[in-house]
């Protein structure tokens, strides 16, 4: 059994990826994913990896790219504005089949913003974000246990898909501090052999490994573009992730992912001591999103509420995996405000008057 | 008749000695660079020293966006293809996680000196161990002819039809001078491929720079190679390398800007 320490999200997060074989962090100071940094920079040299300060979050993602070519593993962090300008280095990766783990710790937006937390850039995230058709796989924790648990599954699945994986934190999520355990994680056999298109150099002469994100010619343009939807439709049927709570007898279904579950949480508690029966359904990985839990809930549930830090997000995803044969709400604070658990239920008991028969 | 070899017919070719050929380091293919443009003959120095110095299985190159961004289809070792202007971000990523193997970066005047500045000026300050290559060729030949940092005052272009004006579109950048004022600068050379006589100076420089590497000697190695552009200066190809004599070293003098000190 692993030792129980109380830790920040931020240095779970960084202690774990040390612990899964993080070859090399470039990353650029941005509140509030600091810590992360200042981890890394305390202990990854000694501990077998390389950290380095960028001069800017464009270098530090192209740090990643070329270091990524060469099959090692290896990650950067940041927060919104930062990632923001991350965006073209990330398509060029995902053109380019360029596996790393990036990580958002989202603050409120747009501009500057705000330094508190929020799922503001949800829409970044899943959507693509810089240009040209693509998508990370996209994983959103909900406590510091999971800020650590899924930097194991974000290098595995990203070395697995050759993508670039991101895990969606938020300031809180980031500067909290909760208990954390480290699973036993061998690195050994979790590595990819990835020695047939890394570029370290023609060793004996083989032939050569160029990686790119240039195809002039349409008809190879599009075969690469076919090739990675492709891989997405792959993605989708293996490795969509969630959690669900108390769905099976709910009237109302919550659907909630990082921080906001946690409020959600607490407000299927106290509307349940009310007589509502209410269900979460938490998505973990947020692409590939779990469309097909939600359109089989739909047909069990009679309203669902969707609860988010942000203007309405990934309420959009949600209409469009249960249609329109149930009604969708959304509850959603902005600009670092965390929605409250009371506020919520008010919402749900709205709903729940609408819906009840 | 004579023989035929790799298609060209010549008498007596059997009976000759080679003095010159074809390094396997190059690709065997037709660039696609314009006729008399100097890249294709510094991606021939880089890829010879390459060969000569038996470094081939531990050589990244990274090519860069502009007419160069092919460049992995030319010289036959491992590459990557960065983005515009972060070529040495993407050089510092692969040597700090492989700080045994030889890395170099090859970028134009529009992705070393404008867009990716901040990424020059930043390898170089933190005296990355890798080899800068910098074709300066004052304007921006893949996109079809507009202003470079480095256009010189007067030059006409696509977008400084009346010519260059230091007082609306500033001055031509001396950013190799920035460069050699640098601590984390090692070696950093200003050279030129107009002639046979600056071809074999440029390349004994590009050899300097990756030993100095191999040796693990502390600091980046900066070559600035002026180069001509014949396509996008609108002249012939002599015409293009005359120019540089007459008025490009005038302003961007050749010659060693920081050599290494005395035993080092």
């Amino acid at each position: 059994m692993a030792k129980k320490l109380l830790m920040k999200g931020n240095e779970a997060l960084a202690e774990a990826a040390i612990r899964a074989g993080v070859k090399g962090y470039f990353g650029y100071p941005i509140t509030p994913q600091s810590e992360l940094l200042e981890y890394m920079a305390t202990n990854l040299d000694s501990r077998g990896g390389v950290f380095l300060q960028a001069e800017s979050e464009v270098a530090a993602i192209n740090m990643v790219y070329g270091a990524s070519g060469t099959g090692k593993r290896v990650m950067t962090s940041t927060s919104s504005p930062g990632f923001s300008l991350m965006q073209e280095g990330v398509s060029y990766m995902a053109c380019a089949e360029l596996p790393c783990l990036l990580v958002n710790v989202v603050r409120g937006g747009p501009g500057l913003g705000t330094i508190q937390p929020s799922q503001g850039d949800y829409f970044q995230a899943v959507k693509g974000g810089g240009h040209g058709d693509y998508k990370l796989i996209v994983l959103a924790p909900n406590s510091v246990q999971e800020m650590a648990d899924l930097v194991y599954l974000g290098f595995d699945l990203a070395d697995k898909y050759r993508i670039p994986t991101l895990i969606l934190s938020d300031g809180a999520l980031g500067q909290m501090m909760e208990s954390v355990e480290f699973p036993e994680y061998n690195v050994e056999e979790h590595l990819v052999d990835h020695s047939n298109w890394t570029t370290v150099g023609r060793e004996n002469g083989r032939e050569q490994h160029y990686i790119t994100s240039l195809h002039l010619l349409s008809e190879k343009m599009e075969e690469i573009n076919v090739h990675l939807q492709d891989k997405y439709k792959e993605i989708q049927k293996n490795e969509t992730r969630f959690e669900s709570i108390q769905t099976k007898d709910a009237d109302i279904l919550i659907v909630a992912f990082g921080l906001s579950s946690r409020s959600s949480q607490k407000a299927l508690e106290l509307a349940r001591e009310r007589g509502i029966k209410v269900g979460i359904l938490r998505p973990i990985t947020l692409f590939p999103f779990p469309s097909d839990e939600l359109k089989r809930l739909s047909k069990s549930v009679k309203g669902i509420l969707v609860v988010e830090m942000n203007a309405g997000q990934m309420v959009e995803d949600v209409r469009l995996s249960v249609g329109s044969n149930i009604p969708v709400d959304f509850y959603g604070r902005m600009g670092g405000m965390i929605p409250q658990p009371d506020e919520i239920v008010e919402k749900i008991t709205n709903l729940y008057k609408q819906v009840k028969k | 008749m004579g023989i035929t070899r790799e298609g060209i017919v010549c008498e007596n070719l059997d009976e000759m000695d080679v003095v010159f050929d074809r390094t396997e380091v190059l690709h065997d293919t037709p660039t696609s660079y314009c006729p008399g443009c100097s890249h294709s003959v510094v991606h021939r120095l880089i890829m010879e020293v390459i060969d000569e110095l038996g470094i081939l299985g531990d050589t990244i190159g990274v090519a860069p966006v502009g007419c160069s961004v092919f460049a992995y289809h030319f010289m036959n070792v491992d590459m990557q293809q960065a983005a515009h202007g972060r070529a040495t971000a993407v050089a510092t990523g692969i040597k700090r996680v492989l700080p045994e193997k030889i890395v170099f970066s090859y970028q134009g005047d529009g992705d070393l000196a404008a867009i990716g500045t901040a990424e020059t000026i930043h390898t170089i300050n933190r005296g990355e161990n890798i080899v800068m290559i910098f074709i300066n060729n004052g304007i921006y030949g893949m996109t079809g002819g507009q202003m470079a940092p480095t256009t010189l005052e007067g030059d006409v272009t696509s977008t400084t039809p009346l010519g260059r004006d230091i007082y609306r579109q500033g001055h031509a950048i001396k950013i190799t001078e920035m460069v050699a004022i640098m601590d984390g600068s090692y070696y950093v050379t200003r050279q030129a491929v107009n002639s046979a006589k600056t071809v074999r100076k440029c390349k004994k420089a590009i050899k300097q720079a990756f030993q100095y590497q191999i040796d693990g000697k502390g600091g980046t190695s900066y070559i600035e190679v002026v180069s001509n552009c014949p396509s996008g200066w609108k002249m012939t190809p002599i015409e293009a390398n005359k120019k540089i004599d007459e008025q490009v070293l005038d302003y961007y003098p050749l010659g060693d800007l920081k050599t290494p000190p005395k035993g080092a």
